[in-house]
């Protein structure tokens, strides 16, 4: 992540785990590693000492391309102004009492 | 990225950028690792979570010392669970730190090279098989109810990191508390030797882990107390911390007495004792400036800590450079090369 890593050292990985079937995988944390293959017997030895994870990936933290929160409003902005876009803004299907109310005859 | 003026320039001034920032953590919103954030900000996250790391893997000592001399393989077992947490929580939080664009290589410097600090409390000696256990019921204890608020601290990866700590840290208290329980339910010998052990590790928990008194009610005197109280609260407001050093030690005293008594162990405090009024339980103030000068930077095992972990990081260096060799002699760490040798 810094530009002061010393000549050979290992790069930094960025961990990710899935911890059960069903759902995405989670950003943990990093590692330091020279290669994938050290960088995820590290990632499964620090991240997954207790559990029953599914699956594990290690990315370069180098390789990980971001847009930066201090861009979020140019680059975001396309779901503010549309509140069209919300189901809310519409509408009920039903009276006012709600989802459990009466139906419309 | 876009033509959005990178932060800090024309389009926010710094006064801007602060407000802005400033309601961003009163609002009790996370920081993220690529927000603008104050240099004092990050300055204060940085100091913590780099003496905290360096506590985490400066505390793997004293309870590692007994991994060879533990009673039963069970206890050996769990203990070099215990330990191997530590380790990883150490990594934990050299991984968070990172976030802040430094690296944990210099970090290590700064601990090998006495310019960073781990917690003073584990620069005790752990003389017998109780201290183990001590350790992990007392600073363990004490180090729970510490980081449980730091699981909402406003630093997002230093929240996301504490949240697995302190699942482990359970682990780490019971386990502590089962071995005292089995030792004051042994021969008087060892109940003795469970009490010898709360004796000397009773104030280490109670000043260090805690830190210095930031309240008059705490024992502090008006100007330790005022300059304690600032940082504290600047701490605060920036939502680093969420309270007092006094209060959290005040929850865990309280949380202690009965736990002791439930072991049949007392406490070697005698003005410990409830206060109704209070609502809690009266305890010694701690004399901080008293308890620093006994056990200031320069103490016999102060200097073995870190000599320590110095020696094991140098008789490691091999290891690295025969990693880097390697990796400097294979063809590229990218993986462009499995296709390849697959075929």
């Amino acid at each position: 992540m810094s530009g002061r890593q010393p000549e050979g050292a290992p790069a930094s990985w960025e961990v990710f785990l899935r911890p059960r079937r069903g759902l995405a995988h989670q950003h943990m944390g990093s590692v330091r590693a020279h290669d994938p293959d050290t960088a995820l017997l590290r990632a499964r030895d620090l991240y997954t000492r207790r559990g029953d994870p599914l699956s594990l990936w290690v990315v370069r933290s180098d390789a990980v391309h971001t847009a930066s929160p201090d861009e979020h409003d140019p680059y975001f902005a396309n779901a503010r102004h549309k509140p069209y876009r919300y189901p809310e803004q519409f509408a009920p299907l039903t009276t006012e009492k709600g989802p459990d109310g009466e139906h419309d005859d | 990225m876009s033509a959005a003026a990178p932060a800090g320039t024309e389009t926010a001034g710094e006064d801007e950028m602060t407000a802005r920032f400033e309601a961003l953590v009163g609002a009790g919103e996370a920081v993220e690792p690529r927000d603008w954030m104050p240099d004092g900000y990050r300055r204060m996250v940085l100091r913590q979570l780099a003496q905290h790391a360096h506590s985490e893997i400066i505390g793997m000592q004293p309870e590692g010392a007994w991994l060879t001399r533990a009673p039963s393989l069970h206890r050996k077992s769990v203990l070099l669970a215990k330990v191997q947490d530590e380790a990883g929580h150490g990594l934990y939080l050299y991984s968070a730190a990172e976030t802040l664009g430094v690296d944990r290589a210099d970090l290590l410097d700064a601990l090998h090279e006495g310019r960073q600090r781990a917690s003073a409390t584990f620069n005790h000696p752990a003389l017998t098989w109780a201290d183990t256990g001590t350790i992990a019921w007392l600073t363990d204890g004490a180090a729970v109810i510490n980081q449980a608020p730091l699981c909402r601290t406003s630093y997002g990866p230093y929240a996301r990191a504490m949240r697995r700590v302190c699942q482990e840290e359970a682990f780490h208290v019971r386990q502590g508390y089962d071995l005292m329980r089995a030792l004051c339910e042994g021969t008087p010998a060892q109940k003795e030797m469970a009490q010898d052990a709360v004796n000397r590790w009773w104030l280490p928990a109670v000043a260090l882990m805690f830190g210095p008194p930031d309240t008059e009610a705490g024992g502090a005197d008006a100007r330790t107390a005022a300059v304690g109280a600032a940082v504290s609260r600047r701490a605060m407001a920036w939502g680093i911390k969420r309270h007092t050093n006094d209060e959290l030690r005040q929850r865990f005293v309280d949380s202690c007495v009965p736990q002791a008594e439930r072991l049949g162990l007392s406490l070697p405090d005698p003005a410990i004792r409830w206060n109704e009024e209070r609502g809690h339980h009266d305890f010694t103030p701690v004399d901080w400036d008293g308890y620093r000068r006994a056990l200031g930077e320069d103490t016999h095992w102060a200097r073995q800590r870190v000599a320590h972990r110095r020696a094991a990081h140098e008789d490691g260096a091999w290891v690295r450079e025969a990693a880097a060799a390697h990796a400097a002699r294979t063809p590229n760490t990218d993986g462009d090369d499995i296709p390849e040798a697959r075929a």
